[in-house]
């Protein structure tokens, strides 16, 4: 039987990649993705203890689609910004990206 | 007249402040009209201390007439503007007055021509203006305040031609010693404010009636004396006087001889009441005077300037005075300041037509012959001489046998032995000065020299005149009229002695006429007594050394302390404070490579930092729980 | 007339003036002077009219102004002036005025200068006329701002450099201001404890009874910020630099008046609201101002800048003031407040003197003078002014401070009162000697070019100068204004009084 345990270490798990993607990945693009793997590692853990504590609410899931709204308009800026970059500095390596340095 | 000038003599010193006023803010343009306010203005307070003073001695002695008006006034601290007009006033007065107007006409000859007579004459209304405040004190709060203003008059005076670099040191000098002495006054006035809560004279000759701790009095008696050691020049503090005659001779004349250095005798007298009741400090006090009168007197034998002659002995003659105050002899003691106000600023002022007639020469081995060309000047200062020396009749030889005659009477031999010997030493150094000045060969100098003006040889017959008879009113002659108005209870009043008299005159003739053997028949060569004595008079001529050892002693604990304390400043002081600012730039200096511009770097930190404070509470809840 | 607001009207006056100021375009120089002149001349007017007016037999709070501002922290928009703020506002509108003038020669970036000024002015007023702690601390706060960005736009660089100085200025004020609003925070809450009632009010909490030990901490908090912008040594290595790096106008107000707060602040606040506390505290305070006195009178002997030895004598004077206040009695705490003024009125014609000095001769070194008095007269009359006022001459101002303060002091502390009664000595031998080299000595030709004062340079000197002498010889014009507010103070916290054989 699948339980609320199982969710949220899928959750976890999840959360965890995407952090080690943010953290490790020098491609602006795929911090991007890891980002959004963060949040959807979130929206699963909502969904899910909405489902195990509270059936009768939907909160969890109101919530999820909060998140979702504003991860797709993150996305949006996010890109937009990458993409004004890429042309200025024809590159996407966040190791580049260290103007506000001392 | 008397009824009306005694309650409002606060005019006296107004008169004069008021022409100061009016010279340093409108009239400085025109020096004559400036000259003839200031002179005007010193005329009145003259003719209002005239009346005054016969008020006062046609009223039966003792009379005290005091008037006063709040200054300053809090609970527990009150400083009156007050008059205390009774002899000892009246006869300060009368002096003050006396010779700050022939002194202030005189200077119409003196100055001529000087750019600066305006200003001159506001600082001499300002001086007489404040000499006479503090002559008229009820209170020593009201003394201090009228002192430290002579004391700023004698800076500026002193300093008047402050184009030299020496009057301006002077000047500076005058004004620090005196305010050495001030800081053990103003102790003094300090701790008789809290002992008794008042300064009035009167008041605290009352309180002190039944004082007797004297471990108390003492100090504050001799803190008190430290203000008339200042401003009197009396040793250690004398070395401001030989140098105040930097400035015009009639200031020397006027402050630096008769009257502003006569302020701290004033004082002693006006303040007996204390330091009588204390006899460590008049031991002190005749102690200083008696060796200020010496060794000030040994110092004259040896100087060349003119002036500088007189100011040791005027020196010499302050330390008379306070000799005779020191063992009780107050009436001897402010007769002779009365005298020698006389006569020292005869002297000074015939100095003073001499340097003009010579054209700013000093020396008086430059002069000679002077009597040929200027007689009046010459006849006159051989009067003061002779009275300054105590022959008889003249008004020194009064009041000297008095002091001697005290010395003797109350027991002090010793003093009486070191009166005897400056009186010696005094007609030596007088006639000195005169025989090489007046008589002897012409020097190239003195050829083309004249007699001055009437403007400034009728102030010189007139104060000659006062010094032939102003020692009669103190004499058997005039029943001892002075010593009837002006005595203490705690002084003595001894019988008058022919003995004593003989033997000063003797004395007196003695110096004058080993002077007259050395240096006008050079019977004895003064150039041999110098190369045999040398040493003293290399220690003589420079005055003991008394300066050098100051300027020494200055330089390392002033300046050099000054210095010391500076670079502590700097570098402990401020080098702490920097260095706590140091610290700070390098703290961050240091952080900031934390800031490495990385957003995934920042990320980290952020991501340490949740989990530090998950762990941080779970650790909370778990020993919460547990 | 009663209910006329003169006090808001004295203290928004230079407030106007520098509102007008900043919509005036910035060529126009002569425009901006006058409304400077105008807006300060008009506050120095009414303080006038307020010293003139404030009813001395009543004594008190008089002219009270109060308008409710922020109803839960019990804070008031609260004026009112008496015996202890009247003097001190009325010596603020005296320099402040004389400011204007001394700085009438300036012609970098006037319009700013002039509107920083005029709100400099206000703030350092503020915080006197107020009786309300908030509104003390916001004006206090209103007074850093101008004073930074003067130093580092219009000062000089000598021995340090002019940012140094206005950095160095402003972190010493806002140390001192943090410490201060610990207090007053800790005093806020401590008194709505026991109260209950939430208030800023300075009388209402000094009739709290707080507890002993909180009064010695909050009283240390407070004799730290306020002792450091008195520059209480060890804490007044800003007063030296910073003068010497401030402008003319800066250096005038800042050593005359806003100083000064800290010496009002340690009086109305600290003795007033914890009289307990302060008596712990005194004798630690008292020991500091020797240091004061003695020290900086000492470092004052060998120094070349005339700023300098203005800037560190200032620090010497400060420590009369210091020992003044700490001795907490009667007259020696009247002694202090008329040693503030006389400081303030003499420090701000020094600096007005050497500002002018300096504008013209662009150096301020003892050494590079002499002889000043054959070609100005009148700027050496001006000098000697100050420098006797400084050396506590009777018939100046300061005598008047400077004696009470001994008399006072010289009760509660025996020795200390004499090591300081000897700074009379160094104050006159570094004055005297600074004077001499500057003014007087043989006439120096590279100096023949250098105009005497004249016109509006003429200001600073008469009206300051006149207020040194009119204090000096007519004491009892400010001393019974001040013995009735310090009177009311002694009576309500129950100092000691004076008195007592040894």
């Amino acid at each position: 039987m699948i339980g609320l345990t199982h969710y949220l270490l899928l959750g976890t798990v999840v959360f965890c990649i995407g952090l080690f993607g943010v953290l490790s990945k020098r491609n602006a693009i795929a911090v991007l993705m890891s980002v959004e793997l963060m949040l959807n590692a979130v929206n699963i853990n909502f969904v899910a203890i909405n489902k195990f504590i509270t059936p009768n609410d939907v909160t969890g899931q109101l919530f999820s689609i909060f998140v979702i709204v504003v991860a797709a308009a993150e996305v949006a800026v996010g890109l937009a910004l990458i993409i004004s970059i890429y042309r200025h500095r024809k590159s996407v390596d966040l190791n580049d990206f260290n103007l506000l340095k001392w | 007249m008397f009824e009306f000038i005694l309650p409002n003599a606060w005019l006296i010193p107004l008169v004069p402040v008021l022409a100061f006023a009016l010279i340093g803010l409108f009239l400085h343009r025109w020096p004559k009209i400036s000259a003839a306010l200031s002179i005007f203005s010193i005329a009145i307070a003259f003719i209002l201390a005239l009346v005054i003073a016969g008020g006062v001695f046609s009223a039966p002695a003792g009379t005290v007439y005091e008037f006063s008006t709040r200054w300053l006034d809090m609970p527990g601290l009150q400083v009156d503007m007050g008059l205390l007009i009774d002899a000892l006033t009246a006869v300060m007065l009368l002096v003050v007055t006396t010779v700050a107007l022939l002194v202030q006409i005189y200077s119409l000859g003196y100055m001529k021509g000087d750019p600066g007579i305006a200003s001159y004459y506001a600082y001499q209304s300002l001086f007489a203006a404040s000499m006479l405040g503090l002559v008229i004190a009820n209170n020593l709060g009201q003394m201090f305040v009228f002192w430290e203003l002579v004391g700023i008059c004698s800076y500026l005076l002193i300093g008047f031609w402050f184009g030299k670099y020496s009057a301006r040191n002077a000047a500076i000098k005058a004004f620090i010693t005196n305010r050495v002495g001030d800081f053990g006054f103003l102790l003094a006035i300090l701790f008789l404010q809290i002992m008794f809560g008042t300064l009035n004279f009167g008041e605290l000759s009352d309180s002190m009636a039944g004082f007797t701790n004297m471990t108390i009095l003492i100090p504050v008696a001799i803190l008190l004396f430290c203000g008339p050691i200042g401003k009197s020049a009396q040793f250690p503090l004398h070395v401001w006087l030989p140098d105040a005659m930097e400035g015009p001779t009639p200031v020397s004349a006027l402050i630096h001889a008769a009257t502003m250095v006569a302020a701290g005798v004033y004082l002693v007298a006006r303040a007996f009441f204390i330091f009588s009741a204390v006899p460590q400090a008049m031991t002190v006090i005749a102690v200083i005077g008696g060796f200020t009168a010496l060794f000030a007197a040994t110092i004259a034998l040896t100087q060349n300037d003119i002036k500088r002659i007189l100011a040791y002995s005027t020196l010499s003659q302050l330390g008379y005075m306070m000799m005779a105050m020191g063992i009780g002899a107050m009436t001897a003691g402010m007769f002779h300041l009365m005298t020698h106000a006389f006569f020292k600023s005869l002297l000074f002022l015939g100095a003073g037509s001499v340097i003009v007639a010579m054209h700013e020469e000093q020396d008086i081995w430059k002069m000679g012959g002077l009597y040929k060309k200027m007689p009046i000047t010459t006849w006159t200062f051989i009067i003061g001489a002779l009275a300054l020396s105590g022959i008889p009749p003249l008004s020194g030889f009064w009041s000297k046998d008095e002091i001697l005659l005290g010395a003797l009477a109350s027991g002090h031999i010793g003093l009486y032995i070191i009166g005897a010997f400056v009186a010696f030493l005094t007609a030596l150094y007088m006639f000195r000065l005169i025989f090489v000045a007046f008589f002897g060969s012409n020097k190239a100098g003195a050829e083309k020299a004249q007699e001055n003006s009437a403007v400034m040889t009728v102030p010189l017959i007139i104060l000659a005149a006062i010094s032939v008879v102003a020692g009669l009113v103190n004499s058997p002659l005039m029943h001892n009229a002075f010593g009837h108005y002006i005595n203490s209870p705690a002084g003595i009043e001894p019988h008058p002695s022919l003995i004593i008299m003989i033997s000063s005159t003797v004395i007196a003739l003695a110096g004058i006429a080993m002077a007259w053997l050395i240096y006008q028949k050079q019977v004895i060569s003064a150039e041999d007594l110098k190369y045999r004595f040398e040493g003293i008079y290399k220690v003589l001529y420079h005055k003991y050394y008394i300066d050098e050892i100051y300027a020494w002693l200055g330089a390392r604990l002033v300046d050099g302390m000054a210095k010391v304390l500076y670079w502590f400043d700097i570098y402990v002081v401020n080098g702490f404070i920097n260095a706590i600012a140091y610290v700070t730039a390098i703290t961050g200096e240091v952080l900031k490579f934390t800031e490495d511009g990385q957003v995934q770097t920042y990320a980290l930190y952020m991501f340490a930092g949740i989990v530090l404070l998950l762990v941080s509470a779970l650790y909370a809840v778990y020993t919460v729980l547990i | 007339m009663n209910n006329f607001p003169i006090l808001s009207l004295i203290l928004l006056a230079p407030l106007i003036g520098a509102i007008i100021i900043m919509c005036l375009p910035k060529d126009n120089g002569k425009a901006i002077k006058y409304i400077a002149a105008i807006s300060t001349f008009l506050s120095l007017l009414l303080s006038l009219v307020v010293f003139i007016g404030y009813d001395r037999s009543l004594g008190g709070m008089q002219f009270v102004e109060k308008i409710p501002w922020i109803a839960d922290l019990g804070v008031n928009y609260a004026l009112g002036v008496d015996g202890i703020s009247l003097p001190l506002m009325l010596l603020t509108n005296l320099i402040g005025f004389s400011a204007v003038y001394a700085s009438w020669n300036n012609k970098e970036r006037i319009k700013e200068f002039f509107a920083l000024l005029l709100i400099l002015i206000t703030g350092v007023m503020g915080t006197f006329v107020t009786t309300d702690l908030f509104i003390f601390f916001l004006f206090y706060e209103v007074v850093v701002i101008p004073i930074y960005l003067m130093v580092i736009m219009w000062g000089s660089t000598k021995r340090v450099t002019k940012e140094y100085a206005g950095m160095k200025l402003t972190i010493y004020l806002l140390i001192g201001s943090a410490f201060l609003m610990v207090g007053l925070i800790s005093l806020f809450i401590k008194a709505k404890g026991i109260t209950g009632v939430p208030s800023m009010d300075m009388a209402f909490l000094a009739t709290i009874d707080f507890p002993v030990s909180f009064q010695v901490m909050v009283f240390a908090f407070m004799a730290f910020a306020f002792g450091t912008l008195l520059s209480m040594f060890p804490f007044h290595a800003w007063s030296p630099d910073g003068y010497a790096g401030a402008p003319t106008a800066v250096s005038m107000i800042h050593a005359g008046v806003l100083k000064k707060i800290g010496g009002y602040g340690l009086i109305r606040i600290g003795l007033f609201i914890l009289p307990a506390g302060a008596q712990i505290i005194a004798p630690i305070i008292a020991v500091l101002a020797i240091g004061n006195v003695v020290y900086a009178a000492y470092i004052c002997i060998s120094q070349k800048d005339l700023k300098y030895i203005v800037g560190y004598s200032s620090v010497s004077h400060m420590g009369y003031v210091l020992i003044g206040i700490a001795a907490l009695n009667l007259i020696s705490i009247n002694g202090a407040i008329i040693m503030m003024f006389a400081h303030g009125v003499m420090a701000a014609l020094f600096f007005a003197m050497i500002g002018n000095l300096y504008e013209k001769s662009h150096t301020r070194n003892v050494d590079d003078f002499g002889g000043l008095a054959h070609q100005m007269p009148r700027l050496s009359v001006g000098f000697m002014l100050a420098g006797l006022a400084s050396l506590g001459l009777p018939g100046m101002v300061n005598f008047i401070g400077e004696f009470t303060i001994f008399v006072g002091a010289f009760s509660t502390y025996k020795v200390l009162t004499i090591i300081g009664v000897s700074g009379i000595i160094f104050t006159a031998l570094y004055i005297l000697r600074a004077l001499g080299n500057v003014l007087f000595g043989p006439r120096r030709e590279e100096w023949d070019h250098l105009q005497d004062l004249k016109g509006p340079e003429m200001v600073p000197l008469i009206v300051l100068g006149a207020a040194i002498l009119i204090g000096g010889i007519f004491p009892f014009t400010l001393m019974d204004l001040i013995s009735s507010g310090v009177g009311d103070l002694i009576a309500q916290v129950g100092l000691v009084q004076i008195g007592g054989i040894l």
